[in-house]
């Protein structure tokens, strides 16, 4: 891409944006990751630690990106900014580890594993997302279709088995999306008071049904969590195989998903035909697209995507389910939704980048940092603040989501 | 057509709209029932039906006299609803500028902390303190605020993101806040700060005629109306209130018109935010006298749930806040006088909200012909 091609002022001010903060993270990295001398060990495989001086490291990258920053404000990388941002970011983690790990030896990799798994809730209530908004129903209602999910997942995995558990999570998702579609569709309530009354009719039941009847009969919610399975060959490959790899059934659904819900979108006449919805539904509908039903049917299916989503505490993770389990991971999924730009790969990366800045802080919080705890928990929402307002910008919603649609 | 025709025929819709919202409160009971009925999984299992359903009597009893049964009853409302109100307004006032303010409860952090600042380091008088509270308390409010207006309009970074993450940045600096000097209390080691001095403590509603034992709500209520008051004036007689409402309605348009889109996000999220600000500081000055990590609790969120129940308008908004706040103080009774627990509440006012958000399904339930209902959006999507 030559520097001539003419930039609109909106990508101009991004581009502006991105360089300015390269620049920003080399100045910490100036200012901040060069202070201490120590080593820190990045656990990679076992019996392999890498050793990264603090400082040397911290030195090389900070005039690293101050110099891509500033190549970036002068000419510009063009089609390859977010990747330079991406990697940037990824690097400037890395540096902020090896400063607070300093003198101390941690395992990387185990993080990395960390952060893939709990990514699991959010990538797929943000595809489940993004199939309901690329058809143009504002799907506010995540939270609440992942933690009844949860609830279900875990009463009726608990009673039967873990794989009737995920059954009983898609159909109570499927349920919630049909509650959904009938109002927000049907009735033309509005979009965001359906969603809104879903999640808090979700935490009001779960909560008040799990007090009257879990705490008497702990029975129905105790059930042994899926184990890690290795995928062969592709397990064997250092760091990037246990990281991705050695994971449960969930992890794994989550990449097919992700594949499916992309090639579906991009590839097929559905896929077509829901994007259109989204956008201009009286010129679909007026091809013959029957609107309605398909803002049903993607509604259903993004129902069950979030419902999968929901099983993965009691059946993927813990075994059960508590009082508020999701803890706002549904809105954490709609951020992603946003972030990712409304695709299921951005949703999966947005998702990624969360839940490592978690991984991160859970990591630091076992390691001896002079940071005050209270702002590493805060760490994950932070990043995701900063990456949103720093790289994303404004990003471009489907036309016609959240506005009802009546056949002529 | 007569003028008193178009009023009667307005009012007779309104009746009618009124009718819609008392059935919709109905369902929502009957509902409530119904899960209650069937998650009495012990009685129903030892075939007591009829004791399931004499709870459920019970329950139901107590939620009306535990919200309006007696004058201490009455003020508890008075008291749930008062923060409920203002913390409504301020995310009215947001849907209203066509921004979805989910950071109320971040912002009532804020307020509530700078108000606690102001009530310890100083000690009275009242008529200086209790002001100066609260004008820290907007001020804290409105620059958390002024955050994600700031983000959105010069990054364009959806403040829907930014409010959710602002709350839970607020929860963990207040927690960090609270374990230093300056704030934590001298002889406590976990997260609680110091008291407000007794003169910033807000008087009792009624203790200027002696009816402060009988009637213990604090005159936040008092700041809640004036809020109600100045919210209906800003929307329907000030200029700014109108450039919001045509920005909310069609941000293309107001720009057109020459009204400065990026000012106006910022300005309506200051705004928004120092009204969610006082209700925390209200809430530190009127029910609990000190911060900790939890105390706006779920008001901020709640209040989105206010908001959108009334409409946005200042009337509705404030009526939807009392009735939260009356199933709140009810709630509690019932709570205290079966096995039922608090948590209905919620699923209670997640039905009304539903039912009334959705007048057709009302009327297909409960067969209402004539009713007129009015549909609109409140959020107009995630904006381009």
């Amino acid at each position: 891409m030559s520097a001539t091609v003419m930039l609109s002022a909106e990508q101009r001010k991004q581009s502006r944006n991105t360089g300015v903060t390269l620049i920003i993270l080399g100045v910490i990295s100036a200012v901040f990751f060069t202070q201490d001398g120590g080593s820190a060990g990045f656990g990679l495989t076992e019996g392999f630690t890498l050793n990264l001086s603090s400082q040397r490291f911290a030195q090389v990258l900070a005039v690293a990106l101050v110099g891509a920053g500033a190549f970036q404000l002068y000419r510009g990388f063009g089609r390859l900014m977010n990747v330079f941002l991406a990697t940037g970011t990824a690097l400037f983690v890395i540096s902020f580890l090896a400063w607070s790990a300093s003198g101390e030896s941690f395992n990387f990799t185990g993080m990395l594993q960390d952060t893939v798994a709990r990514s699991v809730p959010i990538t797929l209530g943000a595809v489940a997302g993004i199939l309901c908004e690329r058809s143009g129903v504002i799907n506010i209602a995540i939270e609440g279709q992942l933690l009844f999910a949860a609830f279900t997942g875990s009463i009726v995995g608990s009673i039967l088995n873990p794989w009737f558990g995920i059954v009983g999570a898609v159909a109570s998702g499927v349920a919630l999306g049909g509650l959904l579609g009938v109002l927000a569709i049907k009735y033309q309530v509005d979009q965001v008071i359906v969603g809104f009354a879903i999640n808090f009719l979700s935490l009001g039941v779960t909560s008040f049904v799990g007090q009257r009847v879990l705490v008497t009969k702990p029975e129905y919610n105790y059930l042994t969590p899926f184990r890690p399975i290795d995928v062969p060959l592709l397990s064997d490959i250092p760091v990037i195989g246990p990281s991705m790899f050695e994971q449960n059934l969930f992890v794994y659904f989550s990449y097919v998903v992700v594949a499916a819900t992309t090639w579906w979108m991009y590839r097929t006449r559905w896929g077509l035909r829901t994007r259109a919805i989204g956008e201009y539904p009286k010129a679909a509908g007026s091809l013959g697209v029957d609107v309605l039903k398909l803002r049903y049917r993607n509604l259903l299916i993004g129902g069950a995507v979030a419902g999968l989503g929901g099983a993965w505490w009691p059946v993927g993770a813990v075994g059960r389910f508590d009082e508020n389990i999701t803890g706002g991971r549904g809105f954490i999924a709609l951020a992603a939704v946003i972030f990712g730009r409304w695709h299921p790969v951005g949703a999966f990366i947005a998702a990624l980048v969360f839940t490592l800045a978690e991984a991160v802080r859970l990591k630091l919080g076992n390691l001896d940092t002079g940071i005050p705890s209270e702002f590493l928990l805060s760490a994950p929402y932070f990043v995701t603040l900063v990456v949103v307002a720093g790289f994303v910008g404004r990003s471009r919603a489907p036309k016609s989501v959240g506005q009802p649609y009546t056949e002529q | 057509m007569p003028r008193w025709f178009d009023a009667l025929g307005s009012r007779l819709n309104r009746m009618s709209s009124l009718v819609i919202t008392l059935l919709a409160v109905v369902s929502a009971l009957v509902v409530g029932a119904v899960i209650i009925i069937l998650s009495d999984v012990e009685r129903l299992g030892n075939g007591e039906i009829g004791a399931a359903f004499s709870e459920l009597a019970t329950a139901y009893s107590a939620l009306v006299r535990g919200s309006v049964g007696s004058l201490r009853a009455l003020s508890e409302t008075v008291n749930n609803s008062t923060p409920f109100i203002i913390a409504g307004v301020s995310v009215a006032l947001a849907f209203k500028t066509g921004l979805f303010n989910i950071g109320a409860t971040g912002q009532m952090l804020a307020g509530g902390l700078a108000t606690t600042w102001v009530g310890f380091v100083m000690d009275g008088p009242a008529i200086v303190q209790i002001p100066l509270a609260l004008l820290a308390g907007l001020v804290g409010g409105a620059l958390f605020g002024a955050i994600p207006g700031v983000l959105k309009a010069r990054t364009g970074a959806h403040e829907v993101i930014t409010t959710i993450m602002l709350n839970y940045i607020a929860s963990f600096t207040i927690l960090w806040a609270l374990d230093t000097q300056l704030f934590q209390r001298p002889d406590r080691s976990d997260p609680i700060s110091k008291f407000v001095s007794d003169e910033a403590m807000l008087p009792k509603v009624f203790g200027f005629i002696g009816l402060g034992e009988k009637f213990p709500a604090h005159s936040g209520i008092i700041v809640a109306l004036l809020v109600v008051a100045a919210y209906w004036w800003f929307l329907e007689r000030s200029k700014m209130g109108f450039e919001f409402q045509a920005f909310g309605q069609n941000a293309d348009a107001a720009e057109y018109a020459g009204m400065r889109a990026k000012r106006l996000t910022v300005v309506g999220m200051v705004v928004a935010g120092g009204i969610a600000g006082v209700a925390g500081g209200i809430e530190i000055l009127g029910r609990y006298g000190y911060a900790t990590q939890t105390f706006a609790g779920t008001i901020g969120f709640d209040a989105i749930a206010v908001a959108l129940l009334g409409r946005s308008t200042p009337l509705g908004t404030m009526f939807s806040a009392i009735l939260f706040g009356a199933l709140q103080s009810g709630g509690r009774e019932m709570q205290v006088e079966t096995d039922i627990n608090i948590d209905l509440i919620v699923v209670l006012r997640a039905l009304i909200v539903m039912f009334i958000a959705a007048p057709l399904l009302v009327k297909a339930i409960w067969r209402v012909k004539s009713a007129q209902v009015s549909t609109g959006q409140t959020f107009k999507g995630w904006g381009s």
